[in-house]
């Protein structure tokens, strides 16, 4: 009741006071009253009544300290009071704003990442219990169709599983072809996961009888509106997809992008079914890794309890088949390709938030220094407030209300600029010729940690001066002018605080430095091939209906015909182009092995198929031995051609060439060459062992035609399209310069890059106000003293190192802590920037010369206000 | 014993005075202790409201405008139910109070 009563109070606060003056003024009069009646006259009686009464105001606060109303209002009063107090220093306000934008908005961009990445669940309608079931070696995420169906059939822990893989085919219509990414989905994987049709129907589980036996796809909401003008007339006609008819059966819906958070495809079909029409091996080889299996947990069932469950299952697997030696399970979470993308993603994105929260860390330091400042330039009207009868905590409170409101206001100010820059991000397509979508837009949670880390740092800045407040001798401040000692006993904390932020900023500057570096080693690294003055066009020719037998007299063609186009050097055909999207590996075994099986294996060495000619032209130096010939084909002996990497380890320091190696089930290849190592998969990768194997010899219908010329592309490609057109115009082919291919796998680099260059810059930003203010201050604080000692007869000189070598000091003793950690935590750095090594000269060089440049730049105009003291005129001032 | 504070003796002090006057004014409380105390206990006049203004939000007490027997508008108090039982155990703390400090002393 009580409460009703408080809060009724809040909306009646001005009756409250003139009901509660009221009630004294009675009070007084009565006691008026008596006083005349015991004798007095009317003029002591009133002197007296009002004397022992005390003063109103303060029993009037008093009395109302106890509603709500009052907390409520004198929070309000606070802010109003804040407010104020903001704008009468605009300089303050400003710089911590701006501050505060930079360090609130780069988290709350970071934290959007992570959360769109990491954190969200899956845009399903029921995304618990949803998880992959992967291997337990890192980076081995994918299972084969059989290995599926036996942990779908056999466990006890889930309540269904559901397989896909990630492919791209060419989809033509009677009037337009496109290549587009789609999944290979088991039937069920709709219904497993609670999505309904928006037009037509899905595919069930019930649709799958055996290979090729439901050539149906889904189109996803995306495709269907941007290449079929969202006409619902689609539904249950007949569209191809690799020259093979499939009917359109349904549509998703909107909101519904498949099981990857990032990668979105045009459309689905049943797994049992494949563009080109061969599904039978792959649907019964426990060889073939090349799906993902998504699970539901049953309610109540564990994690652990699954895995276990799971690797119970895998270990009877690999006892009862060869291929699944080895087998076991781990679960994780879904979005992210298994753990290929999710591993990297989280390490990075954690460490990202990390520096981001540094930062913030460091803005927090310099607005508490800074504010450290403006609250001893204050001391005098603080110490009045608590002379005349103010709390400390009310003061406190007050410095508080400054520090949150300034923090929220920047906070939010943060939040809109990010918001703006992830709607960016997610409108944002980095590939045009892959489905990403970096879909990032902030959601509540985004928006309730926006708010708590500016409230937090508003706590975190806010309360420093609290030590300052407390220890306030009223009597002491008002008697000396300013506030002599009690700066300099502070100056230590605001020392100390600079510290920390120069240590935070060099380590930040040291991280970004390490990645820019280590980007430009990227850039240049020896790729095993020359990408300059390449011109890479990629098909596959089961897009053009080509069947596997017909396929390199397909590409043979290609190449008699690119090389009679002018200004063509060299021309090639690899099936994936290395350090593109696709390559495939394999394991090899020593002459006299007779089982084949992983544990038995030499190694696993990364193959791809190659024409004659390809070495020259992709630029790959041959070391010794020979380049394959068109007389490497079917009826010839099997011969491939190595690596390094692979010789070394295959053969050790014997020569290689006329030695023979196995693959797959025993197949004998003999080495007729050794080219040069490469990068195959990733910048980052340790040297893998490859093999290149003949066209004829293993002929694949993915074809990437490597031209060399020392032509502009915008010269060549009209006439490469016009030449490939003849051979077949219904191949869909892909343009686009080996460097700018290459654009995919630099790209997290890139992204990383990118994300610590911005940090070290907001970092050096923060390192330089931090200076520039304490050093301003410490200036501007004794320009009396200066003025004396000038006049006394002290050199500028003297000036200077008195005034400057402080903040000087503490920014040569941050910078060696931050760059100590910096080379420390830059180990972390190594796993997403390729060659990222602070032990660097130039990386160290350029950290120091930046910190140095930025105490010179931060302490130039107070050393000039230290120089041009001019005794007289500030002796007169005061 | 947490209550065993001086604020505890005013609200004790204003409690049973309400308790034995049934409805009275805060100057009539601060006369009435005073007189009831033989003038040894003084209520400070300025503390006296927020005392009550505290208690009337615990709803200890009631308050109702009035007029005084000298027809001056007074705000007059009265305890509730909940006063009541608050008087109780405001006396029984109030006397272990005593009875702990009159132990002490006689230790001592």
């Amino acid at each position: 009741m009580s409460i009703f009563r408080r809060l009724a109070n809040t909306f009646s606060r001005s009756e409250l006071h003139q009901e509660i003056d009221a009630e004294i003024q009675s009070h007084v009069e009565m006691r008026i009253a008596d006083n005349i009646a015991a004798g007095m006259s009317p003029e002591e009686a009133r002197r007296d009544a009002l004397l022992r009464f005390g003063s109103r105001v303060v029993i009037r606060e008093r009395m109302t300290a106890a509603d709500a109303a009052t907390a409520f209002d004198a929070f309000g009063r606070d802010l109003r009071y804040a407010a104020r107090q903001l704008r009468r220093s605009p300089a303050f306000t400003a710089t911590a704003l701006v501050t505060l934008i930079l360090g609130i908005g780069a988290n709350v961009v970071v934290f959007s990442v992570l959360n769109a990445a990491l954190l969200r669940p899956l845009d399903v309608p029921q995304p618990a219990g949803l998880c992959h079931v992967v291997h337990k070696q890192q980076g081995y995420d994918n299972q084969s169709y059989p290995d599926y169906l036996d942990f779908k059939s056999k466990n006890s822990t889930f309540s269904d599983m559901a397989a896909y893989r990630i492919e791209s085919a060419g989809l033509s219509t009677k009037d337009a072809a496109y290549k587009c990414w789609y999944y290979r989905v088991s039937g069920n994987f709709f219904d497993m996961l609670g999505v309904q049709p928006a037009q037509g129907r899905f595919f069930h589980a019930s649709d799958e009888h055996g290979p090729n036996s439901a050539p149906y796809i889904v189109l996803s909401d995306d495709f269907w509106r941007a290449h079929f003008d969202a006409d619902a007339r689609i539904v249950g006609t007949t569209v191809d997809v690799n020259k093979h008819p499939f009917t359109v059966i349904g549509v998703a819906p909107p909101a519904f992008h498949g099981t990857e958070v990032f990668l979105w495809p045009a459309f689905w079909m049943p797994i049992v079914n494949s563009p080109s029409g061969d599904t039978a091996d792959y649907l019964a080889s426990r060889f073939s890794h090349n799906l993902l299996i998504l699970g539901r947990l049953k309610p109540g069932v564990t994690a652990q309890q699954a895995t276990d469950n799971l690797n119970a299952i895998a270990q009877e697997l690999a006892r009862q088949n060869r291929a699944d030696d080895g087998l076991d399970a781990r679960l994780t979470k879904p979005g992210l390709m298994g753990d290929q993308l999710g591993a990297p993603a989280r390490s990075f994105l954690a460490g990202i938030m990390l520096l981001a929260l540094l930062v913030l860390l460091a803005a927090c330091a310099n607005l508490a220094s800074l504010f450290a400042a403006c609250t001893a330039d204050r001391s005098r009207e603080l110490a009045i407030r608590l002379a005349i009868g103010s709390s400390r905590w009310n003061v406190l409170r007050q410095l508080l209300s400054e520090a949150v409101l300034l923090s929220v206001l920047g906070g939010a100010l943060g939040t809109i600029f990010s918001t703006f820059l992830l709607n960016a991000l997610t409108r944002w397509q980095p590939f045009p010729e892959f489905p990403i979508h970096v879909a990032v837009s902030p959601d509540p949670k985004v928006y309730f940690v926006a708010l708590l880390l500016s409230i937090g740092s508003g706590m975190l800045w806010g309360l420093v001066p609290m030590r300052q407040v407390w220890a306030t001798d009223s009597a002491q401040v008002m008697k000396s002018s300013g506030a002599g000692t009690i700066v300099f006993r502070r100056f230590t904390l605001r020392e100390l605080l600079l510290g920390v932020q120069i240590t935070l900023c060099t380590l930040l500057v040291t991280a970004s430095f390490v990645a820019l570096r280590g980007m430009q080693r990227s850039l240049h690294a020896p790729f095993g091939f020359q990408p300059q003055g390449v011109l890479l066009a990629e098909t596959d020719l089961h897009m053009g209906g080509h069947s596997d037998a017909s396929t390199t007299q397909m590409q043979k063609r290609m190449l008699e015909e690119v090389t009679r186009v002018p200004g063509v050097s060299s021309v090639g055909i690899i099936d994936e182009t290395p350090l593109g999207t696709g390559g495939s590996g394999s394991f090899v075994f020593r002459v006299g092995t007779t089982d084949f099986r992983m544990s038995t294996s030499a190694f696993g060495a990364k193959y791809f198929s190659i024409s004659p000619g390809y070495l020259t032209a992709a630029g790959t130096r041959l070391l010794t031995g020979r380049d394959f010939t068109w007389h490497d084909d079917a009826r010839a002996r099997n011969v491939a051609i190595v690596n390094q990497t692979f010789a070394q380890r295959m053969f050790g320091t014997t020569s290689p060439i006329g030695l023979r190696f196995l693959v797959g089930q025993g197949t004998p290849y003999e080495v007729v060459g050794v080219v040069e190592n490469g990068k195959y998969e990733s910048l980052t990768e340790a040297p893998w062992a490859a093999m290149f194997f003949p066209l004829e010899q293993s002929p694949q219908s993915d074809t990437s035609l490597i031209v060399r010329s020392p032509l502009p592309p915008s010269e060549i490609v009209p006439e490469l399209r016009q030449v490939l057109a003849q051979i077949d115009p219904s191949l869909p082919f892909v343009f686009h310069t080996w460097p700018d291919a290459l654009g995919f796998v630099q790209f997290p680099a890139r992204i990383a890059t990118a994300t610590l260059g911005v940090m070290g810059l907001l970092a050096a930003m923060l390192a330089l106000t931090g200076v520039f203010g304490m050093a301003m201050y410490s200036v501007s604080k004794r320009m009396r003293e200066f003025g004396i000692r000038v006049a006394v007869g002290a050199q500028p000189v003297q000036l200077m190192r008195s005034a400057l070598s402080r903040p000087l000091i503490l920014l040569l003793s941050g910078s060696v802590a931050g760059l100590l950690l910096g080379v420390i935590a830059s180990q972390l750095l190594a796993q997403i920037v390729y060659q990222a090594t602070p032990r660097d000269p130039l990386v160290l060089g350029g950290v120091v010369i930046t910190m140095a440049l930025l105490g010179f730049v931060a302490t130039w105009i107070p050393a000039q206000r230290a120089f041009g003291v001019h005794p007289a005129r500030l002796l007169r001032e005061e | 014993m947490a209550r065993n504070d001086l604020q505890g003796t005013l609200d004790l002090l204003v409690l049973k005075t309400l308790s034995q006057k049934g409805e009275l004014h805060g100057y009539g409380i601060v006369l009435h202790i005073q007189r009831a105390s033989d003038t040894l206990l003084f209520v400070e006049e300025g503390s006296l409201y927020p005392a009550l203004h505290r208690m009337e939000m615990s709803g200890w007490i009631r308050s109702e405008w009035k007029a005084t027997e000298t027809n001056r508008k007074a705000k007059f108090y009265r305890l509730t139910p909940a006063g009541q039982r608050e008087l109780q155990n405001a006396e029984k703390s109030f006397e272990q109070l005593v009875k702990g400090i009159r132990a002490m002393l006689r230790y001592a």
